[in-house]
């Protein structure tokens, strides 16, 4: 389906490289129609696995590198407006649940969204997503209705279609395809190994991996099972 | 870092003993360990910054290796490790990275904290 046009796009996701498998060729077609988009990286996946071996990385080292990464990606979708939230990853479902929605609240406030893409509470798999997704979806829910932007929501939890059904929103990226294997390739130091499948399987031409690659699915955030618990004060 | 060399270690282990040291172990089977096959039972746990003193600490084994801490009244332990090396502030780092590099678990010791 067409993607629609926005004013302002607002995407909030805790890693680098949660924007690069799902949702960058989206970005790219935004960003390439002039429509301002923003993302909120909110930690530097300081505690990501891939470190090699022989190594490449320290514990210590890996945040640094992630973070040039991160910025190189933002440069192959096109981001201007990149901002790292400075939270430590594997934290950010123990930060202040408050201090959570403000972060986010703040960003709809300055920057007044029409859509913001994120995960979708309850389907995103890693806890951080997951309390990511239940900040977004707390903030936007203390809106009046007319004021919500619209939530485009990555899932990705193995019971994702038999629970929300299928996508409600699936863009054809081919277009942008190039900036979308330049923003997965950023991310070297994390998606080296899933690349080389990867591009082992687009060579000939396996279905699964062209449709997962081409086309970005999202789910509409469905208001009326709405199950994010309120915070307790 | 490099494939541990005991005695290096060791001697590391030693210039960090009775001395007020910040410490970050970790161990992690990676958040996504139960959605890739649903019967894993994921496990982790991480402390970062702890300050602690240690009387004594060994590295032991063949490879890969253990190290003990032994405080005033407790221990630290860790096991599983591979790698170490030194970092610009002089702190000593360890880790265990497994077949497909991935780490598996951290032991960091150093004077100073943490970023």
């Amino acid at each position: 389906m067409e993607i629609e046009k926005e004013r302002q796009v607002l995407v909030v996701f805790p890693h680098p490289d949660d924007e690069a498998f799902g949702v960058s060729g989206t970005l790219a077609v935004h960003i390439k129609r002039g429509t301002p988009v923003t993302y909120a990286c909110l930690t530097l996946g300081e505690m990501g696995r891939n470190l090699g071996n022989p190594p490449f990385a320290t514990r210590e080292s890996l945040p640094d590198i992630r973070k040039a990464e991160l910025k190189e990606a933002a440069k192959a979708i096109g981001i201007k407006d990149l901002r790292m939230m400075g939270l430590r990853d594997k934290t950010v479902e123990f930060e202040d649940d408050q201090k959570m929605v403000k972060l986010v609240a703040d960003l709809i406030e300055e920057l007044k969204p029409s859509l913001i893409i994120s995960f979708y509470p309850g389907f995103s798999v890693h806890p951080d997503h997951e309390a990511t997704a239940r900040a977004v979806v707390r903030a936007v829910r203390q809106l009046p209705d007319e004021e919500r932007p619209k939530l485009h929501l990555v899932a990705f939890a193995n019971n994702t279609e038999t629970d929300l059904g299928p996508a409600d929103i699936i863009h054809d990226v081919s277009d942008v395809f190039e900036h979308k294997m330049n923003a997965m390739r950023a991310h070297i130091s994390q998606t080296a190994w899933m690349l080389k499948e990867m591009e082992k399987l687009l060579a000939v031409n396996d279905e699964e991996t062209v449709q997962r690659v081409k086309f970005e699915r999202f789910w509409l955030y469905d208001w009326a099972k709405d199950n994010v618990s309120d915070i307790e004060d | 870092m490099e494939p541990i060399i005991p005695a290096k270690v060791q001697e590391s282990i030693d210039h960090f003993a009775k001395k007020d040291v910040y410490i970050h172990l970790e161990t992690t089977n990676g958040a996504y360990a139960s959605h890739f096959d649903e019967k894993f039972f994921s496990a982790g746990a991480y402390i970062r910054n702890a300050n602690i003193q240690y009387e004594h600490g060994k590295i032991v084994g063949e490879g890969p290796y253990r190290v003990g801490l032994k405080l005033p009244i407790g221990w630290v332990y860790a096991e599983g490790l591979t790698h170490y090396g030194f970092d610009e502030r002089g702190r000593l780092l360890l880790a265990g990275h497994d077949y497909d590099g991935k780490l598996a678990v951290a032991l960091e010791i150093g004077e100073v904290p943490f970023k």
